[in-house]
């Protein structure tokens, strides 16, 4: 065998194998779309509103008749999916390909969901979505900041729920919400700050740091909640919750109004802080610094960037944000702290973060869609599904697995990421 | 030179610049006065582009407060003309050669006006047309007024270049011989004893052939291709180096006839028996030793003692196990003869590897892979990092291994070292064997094939300085084309093709 075969051969079947897997996973989906969808949700239409009461402007429903729509969908899926397998396609209709068949599913899946029923709700769907997917975006934001420097940061769910505790008792003492946001995001700090001591002065393994912060913070505050907050729950559990504010203008447009420019002030704050992480990252001179410490942060001691420095100032920057996220957990929305009330969102921004290829707009765009997950699952609830709603916080992440392997591609994380500074 | 740069702080003693005493806190302050150094191992990010990196730490910004990238890259246009240095200062440093990425430090360096520069070890990693180059910048260095504090382990390189020597060993100056001092005058003060230099070896007397690679193929970490269809035959008693510069697919190839990475085509024969898919220790009971490249990562277990790390790969068998327990005491008694065996200066056996020195580290590994009986040899830069001393050493049990009868593969990126143990020299580039030559080639040829066939540089002018012949390579300066070489194995690839092998 010469060389030239012995390559194109050792490289053609690793192209192959990636076609088979994602043209067999399009073509298995079509099918689903095609005969169980398209059969079962034969009868009714699904009507999908897009106005919400009191809008100015309205923009007449869609009705769809489930069935056909589904089967409709069903075929094209299924036909790209054979289009991926038998034809090597360059990556942009790839790509193409992979997204167009997850809009189809999800839209599948909601003309099943919804036939015959009430009609479907979709400003409420995509405003749910961005509201819960608040914490998910500030903890992926605050972990691109940690990692970019070369901390790992697993303790985001112990920052999120430091911070939802310490918002909600301040609040609730002082009875003033811009205390408790302040208070959050200390206490996400808080956090960071041992996340630092250990991580960067101490140099312990990040990971293990991470998980055993996150249990000190579910054992304080839970401690806290059983010996103060339930007690004196009037003084320090009952907070205010900050109030809708509307962007005139903006929040007029329809569709896009309602979800982007009518929420809390957290919201803002979040927009506020990927602008800032994503230009400050790739466009400053503290950002260049800051990704050549998490790179190679030899090179970068030896022009003169205080390596140490850089970390404890991102890491400690890193808890606030998420301790942002975790304020919105209490008086952005229920109004009350509850035992682990963050409930995994930490991991989960954690890997939005990954997703998104340590990149803080990338973590936004999986954070968000994670957010769709549960948003889904709640509205679906809300019309009444025939599907159980376990199943349909199963789907989104399904997608994700899809996603990840076709549409991604391996993200590369930051080289040094993990790995405690010694100086030579 | 750590203290020099302010990476290390001294306990002791004085720096003076100009006449006047400093004291170094930091790399900045040493930046500041002046002092830029080039380390042996590049401080460059990978990630970042060739302007990036040199105006990291001394970013200009636009009013806004924003990185001015338009500034930073036309900073490294003109800093790379001035002094001839031909960088692109969009390219990402990853995927520019070596060469190139130690100009981009050289142009940081100037960047940040330094006045002196410290190189350590600058043509380790460089093909001789590469080393010629940075010859070159250097004396255009020198000529513009800048000192050049240059720190080699070859001695013919700084014999070339400098004017003044300084001789370091074990820490202290031992000696500041002129540049016109013999290398056997060098040798000595760098070892402290009279070394011999020349490695002396008889005519090889190969016979029949230990290992046989045909047609292998390794993908590397993240899908490239890197050994691309490699054919080769060792034969008993004799020395096989392969010559090329680090990351042409020698690592990955070793790694393959060892076992370690999956090999995803072609065929690989060691005694005649199958191998290509056979497990490292099924290989290495088939009678090889290995001298892996990196001997802390992946020759010593580090926090083992010496004696356990001389049984590392026998411990399981007889003598030195009965059943599922250790034999202690054979362990222990083999280990004291290999030690007066192979020369290890270890405190006591017992020593824990990660304490030796470099050189003794070396001969660990050397006395676990060599004190047994040995068919076939695959040493991956087995002297690299060592002291004139030690090489010698190692050279030394090389050719006492090939005498014995076992065929040798080994591997260097030191011409010098390739030309004095080879008894056939293969040169790699972009995982290819681009060609088997006699030792009588001359330098300027061997140095082409290993660019590949035309010297990889990244700049038009560059490119065209032939590098001059070695004295002890015998030969005239080269006319280049390694193809005409009637000499080549007729199994390999036509050097010819060399031009076209893709960059992975």
């Amino acid at each position: 065998m010469s060389a030239g075969t012995a390559v194109m051969a050792a490289r053609r079947r690793l192209v192959i194998e990636r076609r088979f897997v994602i043209g067999g996973l399009l073509v298995a989906i079509g099918l689903i779309e095609l005969l169980v969808f398209g059969r079962v949700a034969v009868k009714g239409d699904a009507v999908f509103t897009f106005t919400l009461t009191g809008a100015k402007v309205n923009i007449p429903n869609l009705t769809l008749p489930a069935g056909p729509t589904s089967t409709i969908i069903g075929a094209v899926t299924t036909a790209l999916g054979l289009l991926y397998v038998a034809v090597d396609l360059p990556k942009v209709p790839r790509r193409l390909i992979a997204g167009v068949s997850l809009v189809g599913l999800v839209a599948a899946v909601l003309c099943w969901a919804d036939a015959s029923r009430i009609p479907f709700p979709f400003v409420a769907l995509l405003a749910s979505t961005v509201a819960s997917s608040i914490p998910l975006m500030l903890g992926a934001l605050s972990g691109a900041l940690c990692e970019r420097s070369g901390v790992i940061n697993v303790a985001i769910e112990g920052q999120l729920l430091l911070g939802a505790f310490g918002a909600a008792v301040i609040a609730s003492a002082f009875g003033n919400l811009w205390l408790g946001l302040a208070a959050g995001a200390l206490s996400g700090g808080l956090i960071a700050l041992l996340l630092g001591l250990f991580a960067i002065r101490y140099r312990v393994d990040q990971i293990i740091l991470g998980v055993v912060l996150n249990v000190f913070a579910s054992g304080i505050t839970g401690y806290l909640f059983d010996s103060l907050l339930v007690p004196y729950a009037n003084r320090l559990n009952s907070p205010a919750t900050f109030n809708p504010i509307k962007i005139p203008l903006l929040g007029d447009i329809p569709i896009l109004g309602p979800v982007l420019f009518d929420s809390t002030v957290f919201l803002y704050i979040t927009y506020v802080v990927i602008a800032l992480v994503q230009i400050g990252l790739f466009s400053t001179r503290w950002g260049l610094r800051v990704r050549a410490v998490g790179e190679h942060p030899e090179a970068a001691d030896t022009v003169g960037i205080n390596v140490l420095l850089t970390r404890w100032r991102n890491v400690l920057l890193g808890g606030v944000v998420a301790g942002i996220g975790g304020a919105y957990l209490t008086i952005g929305s229920v109004g009350s702290f509850a035992k682990d009330m963050s409930s995994g969102e930490g991991f989960i921004a954690l890997a939005a973060m990954i997703f998104g290829r340590w990149t803080p707009l990338g973590g936004v765009a999986a954070a968000l869609m994670f957010g769709f997950a549960t948003a889904l699952a709640n509205v679906l609830g809300t019309v009444g599904s025939p599907i159980p709603s376990d199943f349909l916080l199963m789907l989104p992440y399904i997608a994700t697995i899809v996603a990840v392997a076709g549409l991604v591609g391996r993200g590369r994380p930051p080289k040094a990421d993990g790995q405690p500074y010694v100086k030579a | 030179m750590n203290i020099l740069y302010g990476l290390t702080t001294p306990d002791e003693g004085e720096i003076l610049i100009d006449g006047v005493k400093v004291d170094f806190k930091t790399p900045r302050d040493a930046i500041g006065l002046g002092i830029g150094m080039v380390h042996q191992h590049f401080m460059l990010v990978p990630v970042f582009t060739v302007a990036e990196n040199v105006v990291l730490g001394v970013e200009p910004t636009t009013l806004l407060g924003l990185l001015d990238r338009r500034k930073a890259r036309r900073e490294v246009r003109e800093m790379s003309e001035r002094y001839g240095l031909a960088v692109d200062p969009d390219a990402y440093v990853e995927h520019l050669p070596v060469g190139i990425q130690q100009r981009v430090e050289i142009v940081k360096a100037l960047l940040r006006q330094a006045n002196t520069l410290i190189l350590d070890e600058p043509t380790a990693v460089l093909t001789p047309g590469e080393t010629e180059e940075l010859f070159r910048i250097m004396r255009e260095l020198k000529a513009s007024g800048r000192s050049i504090i240059f720190i080699s382990h070859k001695l013919k390189e700084a014999q070339t270049i400098a004017d003044r020597l300084t001789v370091i060993r074990r820490g202290r100056v031992v000696g500041s011989p002129p540049p016109s001092a013999s290398d056997s005058e060098l040798a000595s003060l760098m070892v402290g004893r009279e070394v011999e230099l020349v490695v002396r070896k008889t005519e090889a007397a190969p016979r029949e052939a230990v290992l046989d690679v045909d047609g292998l193929t390794v993908l590397g970490a993240g899908g490239y291709v890197a050994v691309a269809g490699v054919s080769l035959e060792v034969r008993a008693g004799e020395i096989v180096g392969i010559a090329g510069v680090q990351g042409n697919g020698q690592t990955e190839l070793c790694k393959a006839l060892m076992g370690l990475v999956p090999v995803h085509g072609g065929r690989i024969r060691i005694g005649g028996r199958d191998t290509t898919h056979a497990s490292t220790k099924d290989v290495l009971e088939s009678g090889v030793s290995y001298v892996p490249e990196d001997r802390q990562e992946d020759g010593l277990v580090e926090g083992f003692s010496v004696a356990e790390n001389l049984v590392l790969d026998t411990f399981d068998r007889r003598p030195f196990a009965s059943g599922i327990v250790l034999r202690l005491d054979k362990i222990r008694q083999t280990a004291r003869a290999r030690l007066e065996e192979f020369d290890i200066r270890a405190e006591s056996i017992d020593t824990p590897a990660k304490t030796l020195s470099g050189g003794n580290q070396q001969k660990v590994i050397i006395a676990r892979e060599l004190g047994t009986e040995t068919r076939l040899l695959v040493a991956n830069q087995p002297t690299r990092g060592l002291d004139v001393g030690s090489i010698e050493f190692v050279h030394r049990r090389i050719v006492a291994t090939r005498d014995a009868g076992a065929a040798v593969l080994f591997i260097s990126t030191e011409l010098d070292e390739i030309y004095a143990l080879s008894d056939r020299i293969a040169v790699m580039y972009g995982g290819r064997i681009v060609g088997i030559v006699p030792p009588s080639t001359p330098t300027a040829e061997l140095g082409l094939l290993m660019a590949g066939g035309s010297p990889v540089t990244g700049a038009d002018e560059a490119g065209g300085s032939p590098v001059t012949g070695d004295d002890e390579a015998g030969g005239s300066p080269g006319t280049g084309d390694g193809g005409e070489d009637s000499e080549t194995d007729p199994r390999e690839d036509k050097p010819g093709e060399a031009g076209e092998v893709e960059q992975v």
